[in-house]
């Protein structure tokens, strides 16, 4: 879907993307993740040309993105960042419509659309669409961001650090809905972050970008199980790596199935993180473990601290 | 309220004025005079309104035209220029413009425009380079992000959000142009300051505060109807 062919960028003399090549599925959740001045950010906006690259190519589906009429490039491709940038002349509703306006949507389908997606992203309660920005919490702003980058269907959709100024809760609660709404609408997302954790948690595959270069690409285990380098290693937190696989994991993955235990379930698309917290709270060493309401097994905690095969 | 009342004022003033011999002959039992009939206040707020008018528009969109320039990457480097000619022209008093303009243009109206004009482009200037860059740059990065192009970006992102400034600046231009005004009666162009220069050439204080209510009239007016635009059009977090 997206495709990066020995792309290089260069600032101010030191290159910021050294030869690069990379390939993004179609519907992927990719995270690119990586220190400041990896590099990432600097990559994401290559892909809607707010950056220029030098050398090499940038394709979507193929097609050099260079060949496109830049505004009809961006206007089919999301895009949300850090700082929001809503625009505080106009309401939530009309920030949200922006692109189905410059594509010149009829106000019927855009005040449909728009409706939908205050459902999407819990922007519901009475009111919302007439609010102006600056009277929404950081969160709610952010929630805007995402809806109006995702308007108007794009098939691919550029975050960059769209969460990284929010609280640890609103952030998780976010991720949440992003990443329901990413498998609903099998849109391709390229996400951006400085935040393994968020990485792991968001990406079917991550990318760890340093100085430039690709240090490894694969999905969250693979980084886990086995790091491309010490550096690799290094970032994925060494020893403290086992506790970030927990967040990683589903229950599912360990289940016993037919077996039963006492407690409070947990379900079966829980994280083993959110297992081992049910544990800890509740003082046991195994817990049911239920889906879609119904108890099918039970987990134990020897099965998240052993290794898995 | 804050349009309304000087309004009042000033149409009461220019109707009541012409009245009110009997008022000013008691205050000023020494003039033979009481009362300026050389041209009807009418049509001297007539004039005069058209004069301040004509300049503004102009300012407005030289001022304008100047802002947007050099905010825009071609003319980025022309910027720091820009600002200092606005803020620096601004230190010159109005009346020395239009000494100068005089010499080149003779007596009238016309140099009284040009005066005019030059003077009040400078802190509509001004306040568009100051508010086209004090939009966010988020905003700006967002709608290059999603495809605005650069005439839509300056339309729909940059103006709306710098017009709170740049109103203010017009409202500044547009007062400045009211009082500068009347000092072209001077030099012969036709404004509420005949009455004033008139009455202080030939001694006649009844003239003098003739003229002076109704240009203070005016110029109440005119900045009540600009201060309403410029609330109006206030960024709603600001």
């Amino acid at each position: 879907m997206i495709e990066f062919d020995h792309v290089s960028k260069v600032f101010g003399g030191s290159k910021v993307i050294d030869d690069l090549s990379l390939r993004i599925g179609e519907g992927e959740l990719f995270v690119l993740v990586g220190p400041s001045g990896s590099g990432k950010s600097t990559l994401l906006r290559t892909i809607n040309r707010l950056v220029p690259v030098d050398a090499g190519a940038v394709r979507i589906a193929g097609e050099d993105v260079v060949t496109r009429d830049i505004e009809a490039l961006r206007r089919g491709i999301g895009y949300a960042i850090q700082s929001v940038g809503l625009f505080p002349h106009r309401t939530v509703a009309q920030n949200i419509a922006t692109v189905p306006r410059l594509l010149g949507w009829n106000a019927e389908e855009t005040r449909v659309r728009v409706e939908e997606l205050l459902g999407l992203l819990r922007l519901d309660e009475p009111g919302m669409a007439d609010r102006y920005p600056h009277t929404l919490s950081g969160g709610q702003q952010q929630r805007v961001g995402v809806a109006r980058a995702l308007a108007a269907r794009p098939a691919i959709v550029l975050m960059d650090e769209p969460f990284g100024a929010l609280d640890p809760l609103t952030r998780e609660s976010l991720q949440h809905s992003l990443k329901t709404i990413q498998r609903d609408s099998g849109t391709t997302i390229v996400f951006v972050t400085h935040d393994m954790d968020e990485a792991f948690r968001l990406g079917d595959r991550v990318a760890l970008l340093l100085d430039g270069k690709v240090a490894q690409v694969g999905t969250p285990l693979a980084f886990l199980h086995a790091p491309a380098s010490p550096r690799v290693r290094e970032f994925v937190g060494g020893e403290r790596g086992r506790l970030r696989e927990l967040a990683v994991r589903l229950v599912r993955d360990v289940v016993r199935l037919g077996e039963t235990s006492s407690g409070h379930a947990v379900d079966i698309d829980a994280s083993l993180q959110d297992a081992l917290a049910a544990m800890l709270a509740q003082g046991h060493d195994a817990l049911p473990v239920c889906e879609d309401g119904r108890v099918v097994g039970a987990v134990r905690l020897g099965d998240l601290v052993a290794r898995p095969s | 309220m804050r349009i309304l009342i000087p309004l009042a004022v000033l149409v009461a003033l220019v109707v009541g004025l012409p009245q009110a011999a009997s008022v000013f002959h008691a205050w000023f039992p020494a003039v033979s005079h009481p009362v300026y009939v050389r041209t009807s206040f009418v049509m001297l707020t007539a004039a005069h309104v058209m004069l301040v008018a004509v300049a503004t528009t102009l300012a407005v969109v030289i001022g304008l035209a100047l802002g947007v320039f050099a905010t825009r990457p071609a003319g980025r480097s022309l910027l720091p220029t820009v600002r200092a000619v606005a803020v620096v022209g601004q230190t010159f008093p109005p009346v020395a413009v239009l000494a100068i303009a005089v010499p080149l243009l003779g007596f009238g109206a016309a140099p009284t425009l040009l005066a005019l004009v030059l003077y009040g482009v400078l802190p509509v200037l001004g306040q568009t380079i100051a508010g086209l860059d004090n939009v966010p740059a988020a905003s700006l990065d967002a709608a290059d992000g999603m495809g605005f192009g650069r005439w839509r970006r300056l339309l729909d992102v940059e103006l709306p959000q710098a017009a709170g400034p740049i109103v203010a600046g017009v409202r500044l231009s547009a007062i400045v142009s009211v009082g500068t005004a009347t000092i072209g009666s001077a030099v012969g162009a036709t404004t509420l300051g005949s009455p004033i220069v008139e009455g202080l050439v030939g001694n006649n204080m009844a003239y003098v505060v003739q003229g002076a209510l109704l240009v203070g009239a005016l110029a109440l007016t005119v900045d009540g109807l600009l201060a309403t635009l410029e609330r109006r059009l206030k960024l709603p977090a600001a």
